[in-house]
C-alpha cells in the first residue's frame, strides 16, 4: 500500500513537472514562472517550500523528544514571516528580476556584490539542501526498505528531473500542490489523534502490545552494583550518574539503566544495538525481522493515575492532560560506549520527565543553565527570526507574482498556511511520544510512524506527502542556487555571452551538479536532527543575506563595497563559529566539550558583525560605491 | 485562469506610507517576540505558570505569537489596501 500510494505521488509530479516544462522554454519562465502566477497559489506555494524535512519531521521528531523546546522551532520559524512581509516582500519585488542578487545589485551593478550575493546564495542553499537530504535518506529507509545512501540518491535523481524539465514552473505546482496536502492531511492525522485521547499503555490502536519495561531494586557495595533478581555481567560507569549494567534476565542478556534517588537504587530495562564482529544485536539477540529495537514513549501518569484512558479529547484538554503538574512523560535517551569485549553498544534508556517540566522550554536549550547556554538559547531565536526574509529560495519566489500588491498578499496566506500548520506540529509531536510510535534511534520519523499507528494507508498517504516535502523544497533549493551559478555568476558577473536558450541551459546544467552535490552531503551527515541543520542554515542566512537587504532597504549611505564586505563576513563568521561548534564537534567524532566554540548557534555574534562590517565599510566606501538607482518607493 | 499577466513593476505612490507602516508593525511583533524570548531567559519559571484550561504561559504565548502574526499581517494588507485604492483614486494626492 505504502509503496503504490509512493509511487503515484512521485508520477504525478514528475509528470506535472513534464507537463509544465513545455511552457518554460525562457528564462523567465525558467528562473520565475514567467512571474504570472496567482498570489494565492504562489502563498500556498510558499507554505510547500517553508514547511520541509525540518518542519515536518524535525520539529515533530523534536517535540516528541524535548517537548515544548521543539516548539520553540516552529515559533521561530513562523516569527520569521512577518520580518518577509513588513519588511522585505514589496521592495524585494520591485528590486529584483530572477535572483536575490538581482535585488541586491539593483542600485549599484557593482561585480563585489554579484560575485558574493551569488556565493552566499549557493552556500545557504546548500546549508539547507542538506537536512532535506538527510530526511530523505530517514523517509525512503522505512518505507521503501532500502538503505540511507540509496533513499538520497534516489531524490536526488527525481529532484534534478523535476528542476531540469521545469525550473521554477514545475517545483511552484510541485510546492502548491505538497504544501495543500500536507496541511490537510497533517489535520486529518490531529484529528485522530484527539479522538484516540490518551493512554498510560498505548497499543497503537491493539495493533502494537504494549511493552512493559522490568524495573528491579539493586544494591551498591564497594562501588559494585548488584541484585538478587538480576545476573550482572559487566558494570559500565558512561559519565557522573550515568551508569549501565549487562546483565542476564530471563535467559537473556541485555543492558539495564541504574537510576539512584536519595536512598534506593533501581535498574531498569532498556533497549541496545551492539555492533559485533559477527554483526548488529539487538536486545542482547541478533538482529531479525522479529527482533528490531521496539518503538517508545507513553505517559507513566496522566493527572496522577496510572492505569487510565481518556477516550477522545478537546485540543485544549490533550494539551491539559500533558501540562498536568501530576502527568509523567516517559521520554528516551540514549549513551554510546565499548563493552568489555571491545563492541560499540548504544544503549537507548527511558527517563521520566513531569508533564510541567515536559512542556515548558529547558530540556534541549537550557534556559536555567549557564550564561552561554542562555545565550545560545538566544542566539537561536534570533536566526530564526531574522533567518526567513534572507533564504534565497523564499526570496525568490516574490519574482513568480505579477505585482508587489501580490507579493504581499502570497505571503499573508503563506503566514496563515503555516501558523496553522505550526499549531498542528505541537498536537503530532506529542501525539507521537503519548502514542508509543518512537523510533529511539530517530526522532525524524515521529510525524509518519504516528500516522502508522492509525493504519498503513494514513501512514502511506503521509509518507507520500513527507517525501514530496523533501522533493519541492529541494527543487526550490536547487532552482535558486543553479540561478546563483548561471544566472548571477556566468551570465553577470563573467558576462559570458548566452542567449535566452542557452541561459536555460545552463541553469540546467548547474542544478545537474549541485543536486549531485547535495546528494554526497546528504550521505555525508546521516543521523543529525533536521531541525537542528535548518536551524544552523538560517543562522548562515541571516549573517550574510539580511543585513545587505536589510540596510539597502533603510540606509542611504550603504555601499556596493559595504554590502559586499558584510556578506563574507556573514558568509566566513557563521560557518566559522558552526565547524567549531559543539555540536560539530561530536558530528566529527571529537568530545564536543573541547570545541573551541562554545555555543552551537551563531547568530549571535555573527548577525551584529555582519552588520557593523556594513556600516563601517560603506562609511569607509562614501566616494566609491555611490548609487546608480534611489531605492524604489 | 487564475493567473494574471506579469506586469512591469511601475512607480509605487503609496510606497512610503506602506514602508512606514511595515516598520512600526514589524516593530510591534519584535517587541512581543522578544518579551517571549526575554522571559525564557530571565524567569523561565514563569513560563510553567498555567495561565488558561490548563495551559500554561509558554503554550499560550507560543500560540499567541503564531495568531498575532496573522492577525498582525491581515491588518496590515486592509490599510496597504486602503491607502492604494486611495491613491489610486487621486493621483496627485501624497502618501
Amino acid at each position: 500500500m505504502a509503496i503504490i500510494v509512493f509511487i503515484a505521488f512521485v508520477v504525478l509530479v514528475v509528470g506535472l513537472s513534464f507537463y509544465l516544462g513545455r511552457k518554460a522554454k525562457s528564462s523567465s519562465g525558467y528562473y520565475a514562472a514567467g512571474g504570472r502566477i496567482h498570489w494565492g497559489v504562489n502563498g500556498i506555494a510558499f507554505a510547500g517550500d517553508y514547511l520541509s524535512a525540518a518542519s515536518f519531521l524535525g520539529i515533530c521528531g523534536l517535540i516528541a523528544t524535548v517537548g515544548y523546546d521543539g516548539f520553540l522551532y516552529s515559533i521561530g520559524y513562523l516569527a520569521g514571516w512577518v520580518v518577509a512581509l513588513f519588511v522585505v516582500a514589496e521592495p524585494l519585488k520591485k528590486l529584483g528580476k530572477y535572483t536575490f542578487t538581482d535585488a541586491v545589485d539593483a542600485n549599484y551593478n557593482s561585480r563585489g556584490i554579484k560575485l558574493t550575493a551569488a556565493i552566499s546564495t549557493l552556500i545557504v542553499s546548500l546549508c539547507y539542501l542538506i537536512p532535506q537530504m538527510v530526511g530523505a535518506g530517514v523517509l525512503v529507509e522505512p518505507l521503501l526498505g532500502i538503505p540511507h545512501a540509496w533513499g538520497v540518491i534516489m531524490v536526488g535523481v527525481i529532484v534534478i528531473t523535476i528542476v531540469a524539465t521545469a525550473g521554477m514552473a514545475s517545483t511552484t505546482y510541485v510546492q502548491f500542490l505538497k504544501g495543500g496536502l500536507l496541511i490537510i492531511f497533517s489535520t486529518i492525522l490531529v484529528w485522530t489523534v484527539m479522538n484516540r485521547g490518551l493512554s498510560t499503555q498505548p497499543d497503537q490502536g491493539g495493533k502494537v502490545p504494549f511493552y512493559q519495561y522490568a524495573q528491579v531494586p539493586a544494591s551498591i557495595t564497594d562501588g559494585k552494583i548488584q541484585s538478587d533478581e538480576l545476573e550482572i555481567l559487566e558494570q559500565v560507569e558512561v559519565s557522573s550518574g550515568l551508569t549501565f549494567v549487562l546483565a542476564n534476565y530471563q535467559g537473556q542478556e541485555n543492558w539495564w539503566h541504574a537510576i539512584e534517588t536519595d536512598d534506593t537504587l533501581m535498574l531498569q530495562e532498556s533497549q541496545s544495538v551492539a555492533i559485533k564482529p559477527e554483526g548488529k544485536w539487538i536486545n542482547g539477540a541478533p538482529e531479525s525481522e522479529t527482533n528490531k529495537l521496539r518503538q517508545v514513549g507513553n505517559l507513566e501518569q496522566i493527572r496522577g493515575e496510572k492505569q487510565v484512558e481518556t477516550g477522545s479529547l478537546s485540543m485544549v484538554n490533550f494539551l491539559a492532560s500533558i501540562t498536568d503538574k501530576n502527568t509523567t512523560v516517559r521520554t528516551w535517551k540514549n549513551s554510546s560506549f565499548n563493552d568489555a569485549a571491545g563492541d560499540k553498544v548504544t544503549v537507548y534508556y527511558s527517563s521520566d520527565v513531569p508533564g510541567d517540566r515536559y512542556m515548558r522550554p529547558g530540556l534541549k536549550f537550557k534556559v536555567e543553565g549557564t550564561l552561554l547556554e542562555r545565550l545560545d538559547f538566544f542566539s537561536l531565536m534570533l536566526a530564526l527570526f531574522l533567518g526567513t526574509a534572507a533564504l534565497p529560495h523564499i526570496l525568490i519566489r516574490y519574482y513568480t507574482v505579477p505585482s508587489p500588491a501580490s507579493a504581499r498578499k502570497s505571503t499573508i496566506v503563506a503566514i496563515g498556511a503555516i501558523g496553522f500548520f505550526y499549531i498542528l506540529t505541537l498536537f503530532m509531536g506529542l501525539g507521537a511520544i503519548a502514542n508509543g510510535v518512537m523510533n529511539p534511534a530517530d526522532s525524524n520519523m515521529a510525524a509518519p510512524l504516528l500516522a502508522r499507528s492509525f493504519g498503513e494507508l494514513l501512514f502511506a498517504i503521509i509518507s507520500a506527502i513527507a517525501f514530496a516535502t523533501v522533493l519541492g523544497t529541494v527543487s526550490g533549493l536547487i532552482v535558486a542556487a543553479s540561478g546563483a551559478v548561471a544566472h548571477d555568476l556566468f551570465d553577470r558577473y563573467l558576462q559570458i555571452k548566452m542567449d535566452d536558450r542557452q541561459k536555460v541551459t545552463a541553469g540546467k546544467i548547474s542544478a545537474f551538479v549541485i543536486g549531485g552535490i547535495a546528494i554526497i552531503l546528504g550521505i555525508l551527515f546521516k543521523g543529525m536532527n533536521v531541525s537542528f541543520l535548518v536551524g544552523l542554515a538560517f543562522a548562515v542566512a541571516a549573517s550574510a543575506n539580511l543585513p545587505a537587504i536589510v540596510m539597502l532597504l533603510f540606509w542611504k549611505k550603504t555601499t556596493a563595497r559595504g554590502i559586499a564586505a558584510s556578506i563574507i563576513v556573514g558568509i566566513v563568521v557563521s560557518l566559522g563559529l558552526i565547524a567549531f561548534s559543539p555540536e560539530l564537534y561530536s558530528l566529527y567524532g571529537l568530545n564536543p566539550l573541547e570545541a573551541p566554540v562554545p555555543i552551537s548557534n551563531p547568530g549571535l555574534i555573527s548577525i551584529p558583525l555582519s552588520f557593523i562590517t556594513l556600516v563601517v565599510v560603506s562609511l569607509l566606501t562614501q566616494k566609491k560605491g555611490t548609487r546608480v538607482l534611489s531605492t524604489p518607493n | 485562469m487564475l493567473h494574471e499577466p506579469a506586469k512591469p513593476v511601475k512607480k509605487d505612490p503609496a510606497g512610503p506610507y506602506k514602508q512606514r507602516l511595515g516598520i512600526w508593525m514589524f516593530l510591534l511583533y519584535a517587541l512581543f517576540y522578544a518579551g517571549f524570548v526575554a522571559i525564557n531567559l530571565l524567569n523561565p519559571e514563569v513560563m510553567g505558570t498555567i495561565v488558561f484550561a490548563g495551559l500554561n504561559l509558554a503554550t499560550v504565548y507560543g500560540f499567541a505569537l503564531i495568531i498575532a502574526a496573522l492577525i498582525e499581517a491581515l491588518i496590515y494588507n486592509a490599510m496597504c489596501h486602503k491607502k492604494e485604492t486611495e491613491l489610486e483614486e487621486k493621483p496627485e494626492g501624497k502618501a
